[in-house]
């Protein structure tokens, strides 16, 4: 029961783009048509759920340990650019028609709030490993729905007559505005 | 290009929110009120300064293939010295900004101008660069806060405006944040146009 209402929590109800504010820049960014929008939720996805694992075993059995809380910014940072590295040598190598997919996308994603959002955010809630874990995995759900809402809804945008000054950005904002406001609409079930 | 220009690019002509598009998950995260959005831009401006100073001062003895990880443990020593002052002077705001603290580190105007700027500046430039393109940011943060506060709450900077019984919830929710900087930046766009 626990972990549903985690599930549905990070999915719908905060959902990590819409209501949460984090990873914005990949959102507006990559959202121009529905494939990019699926190879970048499937890299997001991969080094949200490892890195929120790693920086749960770092902060409790190296900075818990040694009183060095205050170092955790800069670790998670840390681990989760070496990651992003890590992640891009070894597809390169095993999977090469993944890392086509996936390539370039990987060197955005150090700079992705989300993924640093999230692993700060299992730590504030203290969640143990299977929670963080679940946690992960479902932001990474909700980012990918956000964004392939979106990024359909962009497709047909961009056959529709727009006002001059709203063409562009400003019209995919207030899009994403009417879209935040549906997902309002779940608020009331957790 | 003097420095006077230099420091003024930020405000309107290469505005890092209204024209780059860069910051925008504290842009849009942390704007529901005014006074929000002025720690925000504050906190960024001085992170933004310090690594610009930093980085233009190390430059010479980073290798180039190390750079951005190089960039990035610099600019995350300075949020956590932010982090931890705001912690301990300014408990509300800390509370409020919450989980945007942190994420400056992320920030992609702070990393962005540690490259595109810093890395190939004298130390001087690069801090005019810094502080502009910072007060650039909180000025666009404090316009949308305001915007978002005066049609949201009816308040501004916490002064009340008119009676809450006549507001509009929804530019103090997510949805607002959205729609006010797309019609915000819409605007610009047509002024831009008209000059």
């Amino acid at each position: 029961m626990n972990y549903l209402v985690i599930v549905i929590g990070a999915i719908l109800v905060n959902n990590i783009v819409l209501m949460q504010f984090l990873g914005i820049c990949p959102f507006l960014g990559v959202s121009k048509k529905v494939s990019t929008g699926i190879g970048m939720t499937g890299a997001v996805a991969f080094v949200m759920i490892l890195a929120t694992i790693v920086t749960y075993l770092i902060q409790h059995y190296i900075l818990d340990k040694f009183g060095l809380g205050f170092l955790q910014t800069i670790a998670f940072i840390l681990i989760i650019a070496s990651l992003v590295q890590m992640v891009e040598i070894i597809l390169k190598k095993v999977s090469p028609p993944l890392y086509q997919a996936l390539g370039i996308f990987l060197p955005l994603i150090t700079t992705n709030c989300a993924i640093l959002g999230v692993a700060i955010l299992t730590i504030q809630k203290e969640f143990n490993l299977t929670e963080s874990v679940i946690f992960a995995i479902s932001h990474a759900i909700g980012f990918g729905l956000a964004l392939i809402l979106f990024s359909g809804i962009r497709e047909h945008l961009d056959l529709q007559d727009v006002p001059k000054g709203l063409k562009g950005t400003p019209i995919a904002l207030i899009a994403a505005g009417i879209l935040a406001m549906a997902f309002m609409g779940f608020s009331g079930l957790v | 290009m003097s420095q006077l220009k230099n420091f003024s690019k930020g405000f309107i002509k290469e505005n890092p929110v209204f024209v780059l598009l860069l910051g925008m998950c504290p842009t849009l995260g942390v704007t529901s009120s005014a006074i929000n959005g002025l720690g925000m831009g504050l906190a960024t401006t001085f992170v933004l300064l310090m690594s610009n100073i930093v980085v233009s001062l190390v430059k010479k003895g980073i290798p180039d293939k190390v750079r951005i990880p190089a960039f990035i443990v610099i600019i995350a020593t300075f949020v956590t010295v932010v982090e931890l002052t705001m912690q301990a002077y300014l408990p509300s705001l800390f509370k409020s900004l919450g989980l945007f603290i942190p994420l400056i580190v992320v920030n992609c105007l702070v990393l962005g101008r540690a490259e595109a700027f810093a890395s190939k500046n004298n130390v001087l430039s690069s801090m005019v660069d810094g502080l502009g393109m910072g007060l650039g940011f909180t000025f666009a943060l404090v316009t949308l806060g305001g915007i978002r506060e005066v049609l949201g709450s009816g308040k501004f900077f916490d002064l009340t405006i008119y009676p809450e019984n006549y507001v509009t919830l929804v530019f103090v929710l997510s949805p607002g944040a959205f729609i006010v900087l797309g019609y915000l930046i819409a605007a610009l766009n047509l002024i831009k146009k008209n000059d």
